[in-house]
């Protein structure tokens, strides 16, 4: 980006004229594979001589360990958790990506505000209360949405980490296990982002396909984005 | 603007920069209202217990910017208000709140962040029902902090803002910026403007007077004691008109 575009009033206080850096986003719901893709792009820029920085959620240093004692507690309500999160964003672009992007850096964040605003919402939160609160989100150069089956995320999660309370929205779910609790929340999940996928600009990439697959889809969308 | 508390229990606010009095005075209508058996809450600002260790750990290590400032409020005004406000008003309590919202809009915009961004962050609450904005000038307020606490904070100074080197002035001209916000939104949001400098008890019966108006039509919690006998009034009422019907 040459120039810094933000959703709402950005960061009145910054400077942020001048961005030669480029943003890019990688988002999707759990067990899509995300990281495995970020991990080879990062490989593929390097290989090219360019420098990267990746982020992702829930690395601010600043929030990182009250969120990991507030996720294990029950006081977290939608709101406080919300707010949390959109701590732990600003304090990640204010002080990891933006002076990335001054510095001429690819960024590659895994996951970006979209996925945050999608929890928030399935979780009761205002729709348009959560799009206002990000607009001091900076406007990526390009968002590719990693779209699979609810099928194709349970085989990941079934043979990679296995199923976990949040990412099977237990906090919210009425089921008795954790599988129709996952399938159920993240269908939702899926829904959000679909809702999204227009109003964001979404390049969607089909994450039913083979690792190899996904990658080689992402960087020939990517060379496309870059040479324009 | 926010939305009007559709609740049975009723919000009362102070507001105003540091040095005012206003958490005194609090204090003191607080233990009145306790006195007169009415059921009241109390929540002060920053004090939720779940995002007390990462404000700390900011302020600390002075990690914050004035956006990451205003979100770790804003979550911990959020997690007091749907653990303790908004159930509290909900079941028909007096809630007394040492700060709220306008805390939040005053630092912010002071220290430039969009006041359009800041006001949409606090939508989820209530326009309280009574908002009491302790007025002092900049000069009694300094004059007040300095002689009484031994140390300004370095957040509180504005320090973060770079406004000057020398913590004293550095607080001065951020309590300055705040002193306009608060005066700005004085209309906006209904402040009852009380003058902080008149003597503390004069001050606490012009702030009853106000509370005893704000408090008509509360009906408070159900008495036990009364109920019963609200109960037995009725069967008797109820038996009477029965007796009738027959006769």
């Amino acid at each position: 980006m040459a120039k810094a575009l933000f959703y709402g009033a950005g960061f009145p206080y910054l400077d942020v004229k001048k961005l030669p850096g480029k943003l890019i986003v990688l988002e999707g719901t759990d067990g899509v594979g995300r990281s495995t893709q970020v991990e080879l792009l990062r490989k593929w820029l390097e290989k090219n001589g360019n420098a990267v920085s990746d982020t992702g959620l829930r690395r601010s240093p600043l929030t990182q360990p009250g969120l990991d004692v507030a996720r294990k507690g029950n006081t977290l309500t939608p709101l406080t958790i919300s707010l949390f999160y959109a701590t732990d964003f600003a304090d990640r672009l204010e002080n990891q990506i933006i002076p990335a992007l001054k510095a001429g850096f690819y960024v590659l964040s895994d996951r970006y505000f979209y996925s945050i605003i999608a929890r928030d919402i399935v979780r009761g939160i205002d729709p348009k209360w959560a799009r206002n609160l990000y607009g001091f989100a900076l406007v990526p150069d390009v968002v590719f949405y990693l779209k699979a089956e609810v099928e194709t995320l349970v085989t990941r999660i079934v043979h990679g980490r296995g199923f976990e309370y949040w990412e099977a929205g237990m906090d919210i779910s009425k089921a008795d296990n954790l599988y129709d609790s996952f399938v159920e929340y993240q269908t939702c999940m899926i829904d959000q982002f679909d809702q999204m996928a227009k109003e964001y600009n979404f390049h969607v990439v089909n994450a039913n396909k083979s690792v190899k697959e996904i990658n080689i889809d992402i960087k020939e969308q990517l060379q496309k984005i870059l040479e324009n | 603007m926010l939305k009007p508390n559709p609740c049975p229990g009723k919000l009362i606010v102070v507001e105003g920069i540091d040095g005012s009095g206003k958490s005194t005075q609090i204090d003191l209508l607080h233990k009145w209202l306790l006195e007169m058996g009415k059921s009241v809450y109390f929540s002060e600002w920053n004090s939720s217990p779940l995002v007390k260790s990462t404000t700390k750990l900011g302020k600390q290590e002075k990690m914050f910017t004035p956006t990451t400032f205003s979100l770790i409020q804003a979550a911990d005004f959020a997690n007091r208000w749907e653990n303790q406000f908004l159930p509290m008003l909900k079941a028909g309590v007096i809630v007394l709140a040492d700060r709220y919202a306008f805390t939040g809009f005053a630092r912010d915009v002071a220290r430039g962040v969009d006041a359009k961004w800041v006001r949409n962050l606090y939508t989820f609450c209530y326009q309280p029902d009574l908002v009491l904005y302790f007025q002092i000038s900049i000069d009694d307020a300094v004059e007040r902090i300095t002689s009484s606490r031994a140390r300004i904070k370095y957040y509180e100074a504005g320090m973060d803002l770079n406004l000057s080197e020398k913590k004293v002035t550095s607080f001065r001209l951020f309590q300055e910026r705040i002193l306009q916000e608060y005066d700005r939104m004085s209309k906006e949001f209904n402040f009852k403007v009380i003058d902080a400098t008149r003597p503390i008890q004069k001050q606490q019966k012009e702030i009853r007077q106000m509370v005893s108006f704000a408090l008509k039509g509360w009906r408070g919690l159900p008495n036990p004691v009364q109920s019963s006998r609200d109960h037995n009034k009725r069967e008797k009422l109820s038996q009477t008109n029965r007796e009738r019907s027959n006769g």
